[in-house]
């Protein structure tokens, strides 16, 4: 009995002191890499006993709590300029990458049958490309039964960094894209009000491809392939058709991003590697580099130590691609600028 | 005898207590209704000192370039909503009439509560049945025949499942207001030889009107605010169309699409078209009560 008593408290005792060190942190942003921080939370917190909070309510209110300081950490997917980050006080840093994916509603074509280039993308976006058996189509895909039919254009409704991504992409190959509506959150569809839907996040975009015979949109690739849609293959910079997957996107992922001050790089189209996936999109980290409370932002930038170290098997069966090691070791060098009130940095890099 | 006065002074007390509790719960709606409107107006202030009226005037609603215009919203609103009236105030009638005048009695319980029960179908299950069951069947078995639009969302889709939303609403106020009708009019009338027709033209209309139209009030009013529905069939596309098998937007629609992720100017042109849809559901819904107030000072 006595044993029996003092093995109770002294596991209480464990269990208090082991409390008094776990901590939480919370951070909120993007909805893209939810699902990965999600399972690396859940892990973390399993190895560590340390809890993190991540609220998936958009890159742009991400950037707003982080700078409002309601959070320890935000998330976007749109990267910030180096101008914009320094008059906010912060850094950013990626996490993991994936892909921006087109899909396609059309009869008899199924996922990776369908070849696009970036020109006739943005020609189908920009309402000059208006039936899926106009030539420029055709000539990508000779052999394919193609119909003769209204191409409908589904677009992001809401403000969103996937949006920003694939604008971003038609920007880099079509004069006439980055002339007209440019890269954006939110841009002005030129389809609007003739072919042009918006459905709201990516569960509305593939709500609106699988219902609306002959359409297109784009959707994040975790995102096309748990749903089944039929997405296609693009023309990448090398001039090649690739699928999209892990491997094409872990080549897009080998950007410079050494050249890229503040890791302020979109890295869509900027990968010349065959078999990169051109509509390729990192997603990132924002902290404060003078926090008000340093040792939340340490423990923050523990868990994403912790991620980095541990984390690539549960980004991979997501279908997000995880940084090598040479680009983590590099983002995790940004980190030292993050100080606490001595001006000493607050995590330690090895 | 002492004891009685303590007694009544202690009821009044806990009268006192209750009337003031009650006036508190009644009043509480009223700061609510005030509250609401003062915090948007001062949310949708930068943007009303930005575009003043001309917010009314402008179609381009330009996130990218933070340029912002009401009207596209306004339009499809107005125009989805009198989609529904149209399609739903006759078909209501039908209803009502049938069930006031024309029902076997052993049928007209069931058909009411029918009807009843269309009005407690959340709206998001009739947003979610028109997007993934009737869009794609109107587009495929209605606007293709048509050579129309072949996409399937827009104002007509909108219109219609609006339509189906408040026609249990506007059925049950008319059937209401028929039965208000005095028996004895009524069977004066046939004892004089009207037919069914004429009775209800010349004898139940004229008594009713006031209330009827009332009734579509109240439905235009619940269309002009609905939300989940709209969006998930109107198609979510900035534009003015007159084609209106094509995509637009509504104030609902845009306000359900765009909150999250908005900040600034846009957020307060957003609170900007929340006010007008205010404005607008307010006056529908004050213009219907007055009437179905004066409908019922008839009796």
């Amino acid at each position: 009995m006595k044993i029996a008593l003092s093995t109770v408290f002294l596991s209480s005792a464990i269990a208090l002191a082991s409390s008094a060190q776990a901590f939480t942190i919370t951070g909120a942003g993007a909805t893209f890499p939810q699902p990965v921080y999600a399972k690396w939370a859940a892990a973390y917190k399993t190895a560590t006993g340390n809890e993190v909070n991540y609220q998936g309510i958009g890159s742009g209110g991400g950037i707003k709590q982080i700078k409002a300081n309601t959070v320890d950490f935000g998330a976007s997917d749109k990267a910030l300029a180096r101008e914009a980050l320094q008059k906010a006080g912060l850094i950013q840093f990626p996490t993991v990458i994936g892909g921006v994916v087109p899909v396609v509603n059309i009869k008899g074509i199924g996922a990776g049958e369908l070849t696009l280039s970036g020109t006739v993308l943005a020609g189908i976006y920009l309402g000059r490309i208006t039936r899926w058996n106009d030539p420029q189509i055709v000539a990508l895909n000779p052999g394919a039964n193609l119909p003769d039919a209204p191409i409908a254009t589904i677009y992001r409704a809401d403000g969103s960094g996937t949006s920003y991504n694939f604008t971003y992409y038609l920007s880099q190959v079509s004069d006439g894209w980055k002339n007209g509506p440019g890269a954006s959150k939110s841009p002005k569809w030129p389809t609007a009000g003739a072919s042009g839907i918006g459905g709201k996040g990516n569960s509305g975009v593939a709500a609106f491809v699988t219902r609306t015979s002959n359409a297109i949109g784009y959707v994040e690739y975790a995102y096309a392939k748990e749903n089944h849609l039929a997405y296609t293959r693009m023309i990448n910079k090398a001039g090649n058709a690739v699928t999209p997957s892990l491997a094409s996107f872990q080549a897009a992922g080998n950007a410079d991003w050494n050249a890229a001050p503040g890791f302020n790089l979109t890295i869509a189209n900027a990968s010349d590697d065959p078999k990169a996936w051109p509509i390729a999109a990192s997603t990132f980290i924002l902290v404060h580099t003078h926090p008000k409370d340093p040792t939340r932002v340490k423990h923050a930038l523990d868990f994403f130590d912790w991620a980095y170290r541990n984390g690539d098997d549960a980004a991979q069966e997501l279908a997000y691609v995880p940084f090598s090691k040479a680009n983590k070791a590099l983002f995790k060098a940004s980190w030292k600028q993050v100080l606490d009130k001595n001006g000493t940095a607050v995590f330690e890099v090895k | 005898m002492d004891s009685i006065h303590r007694k009544i002074a202690q009821h009044r007390r806990i009268d006192w207590c209750f009337v003031t509790l009650t006036r508190f719960f009644a009043f509480l709606v009223l700061i609510s209704l005030i509250g609401i409107t003062i915090t948007l107006i001062l949310q949708a202030f930068p943007a009303i000192k930005t575009y003043g009226l001309r917010f009314f005037l402008t179609a381009d609603w330009d996130v990218h370039n933070d340029r912002y215009g009401a009207l596209a919203a306004i339009f499809g609103t107005v125009v989805t909503s009198l989609i529904a009236i149209v399609i739903a105030v006759p078909v209501s009638f039908g209803i009502a009439i049938f069930l006031t005048e024309l029902c076997p009695a052993r049928l007209r319980h069931p058909i009411s509560i029918a009807v009843e029960l269309l009005a407690g179908i959340p709206s998001i299950v009739y947003g979610m049945w028109g997007l993934f069951i009737f869009a794609p069947l109107f587009a495929e078995y209605v606007l293709r025949p048509l050579n129309l639009s072949v996409i399937g969302f827009g104002y007509l889709s909108a219109g219609i499942i609006l339509a189906i939303m408040i026609i249990p609403f506007i059925a049950s106020v008319m059937r209401d207001v028929c039965e208000t009708v005095p028996k004895m009019l009524r069977e004066s009338a046939y004892g004089l030889g009207c037919t069914r027709w004429e009775v209800l033209r010349k004898v139940v209309f004229p008594y009713a009107a006031s209330g009827i139209v009332g009734g579509i009030i109240l439905g235009l009013g619940r269309a002009l605010g609905e939300t989940m529905a709209v969006t998930f069939v109107i198609g979510n596309s900035w534009a003015i169309n007159w084609d209106l098998s094509r995509p637009g937007q509504s104030i609902t629609s845009a306000l359900a699409n765009e909150f999250n992720e908005a900040d600034g100017l846009q957020m307060a042109s957003l609170m900007y078209l929340a006010v007008i849809l205010m404005i607008i559901s307010l006056t529908v819904l004050s213009l219907s009560k007055v009437l179905l107030i004066r409908s019922r000072k008839f009796k």
